[in-house]
């Protein structure tokens, strides 16, 4: 999990070392975007925004939608699974405390049975 | 990720469920193959508390466990961390024999979370409802165990990078 989440910020990072990818997050911060609209707002061909807009989406910055022959880019699904990332991982740590608390509830249910069958003896 | 969650072992395993109720509760229930009052003692004894509450895949050794489980009587939990053993204490508030538990959590000063728990017996099993509140949103981001948590402290300075680049381009 460590892992992953280490090779996700280093995309982020990545992705966030480029001026034109920065701004393009601004961009998209106001409204979502065609890649054709955000092109020609930064002055670039269809083909390199195409590439920064695949580099923000590799990282989860930024998602896209084909809607007919237009790519609409918004801001991407990255703080949602940073959520669940975060619920998984405390529920699997009282998962695990919760194991062992069964075995010891476990055990001392089990013990105290056989010790009602001593008495009745 | 997801292979993780559903691979976990075990033929006859009770579900743990989180959900997090605000921004700053979060609910954790789970129940536990026994009687209310044998789960509670296992909460509120120090010699069985010790033995469930560190898990062996948590990374950590308990060097001692204090527990006074009485209305204003305290605990004291120290683990064997680098590069200096970690306490963790509090005082307990809420003490109703095998039904609820609260206790606070005082290690990372004033305004800590608060962790109540009930108890519910229900043919031979208990539901256990453990309840985490904390006094913001971000002591409960913060919250937690090991070293991912500097992850998520760093995916927040991310966000908050996000947000000022949002904010200088937007005048």
């Amino acid at each position: 999990m460590v892992q992953y989440m280490t090779t996700r910020l280093d995309t982020s990072f990545a992705a966030l070392s480029d001026a034109t990818r920065r701004g393009v997050l601004e961009q998209l911060g106001r409204a979502d975007a065609s890649i054709t609209d955000l092109a020609e707002t930064f002055r670039m061909t269809l083909t390199g925004m195409k590439k920064h807009v695949g580099v923000l989406e590799q990282a989860g910055l930024v998602s896209t939608k084909k809607i007919g022959r237009v790519r609409t880019c918004q801001l991407g699904p990255r703080r949602l699974e940073e959520e669940t990332v975060w619920l998984e991982r405390y529920r699997q740590r009282w998962d695990e405390r919760f194991d062992e608390l069964d075995k010891v509830v476990e055990e001392l249910t089990r013990k105290e049975k056989s010790d009602e069958r001593k008495n009745r003896k | 990720m997801n292979a993780r969650i559903e691979s976990e072992p075990g033929a006859v395993k009770n579900r743990t469920t989180v959900e997090r109720k605000s921004d700053r509760e979060v609910v954790v229930t789970r129940t536990i193959n026994g009687p209310a009052r044998i789960v509670f003692e296992a909460f509120s004894k120090a010699e069985l508390l010790k033995r469930w509450w560190v898990p062996k895949s948590m990374g950590m050794t308990l060097l001692s466990c204090e527990v006074d489980a009485r209305v204003g009587g305290k605990y004291r939990l120290v683990f064997d961390a680098v590069p200096e053993p970690a306490a963790f204490f509090g005082t307990y508030v809420e003490v109703q024999p095998y039904s609820r538990l609260a206790w606070t959590n005082d290690e990372g000063g004033e305004g800590g979370s608060v962790t109540t728990v009930t108890f519910e017996e229900k043919g031979g099993k208990t539901l256990v409802v453990l309840r985490e509140s904390y006094p913001t949103k971000e002591a409960l981001d913060a919250a937690g165990t090991g070293a991912a948590d500097a992850m998520v402290e760093t995916f927040d300075q991310l966000d908050e990078l996000l947000v000022a680049l949002g904010e200088s381009s937007g005048q």
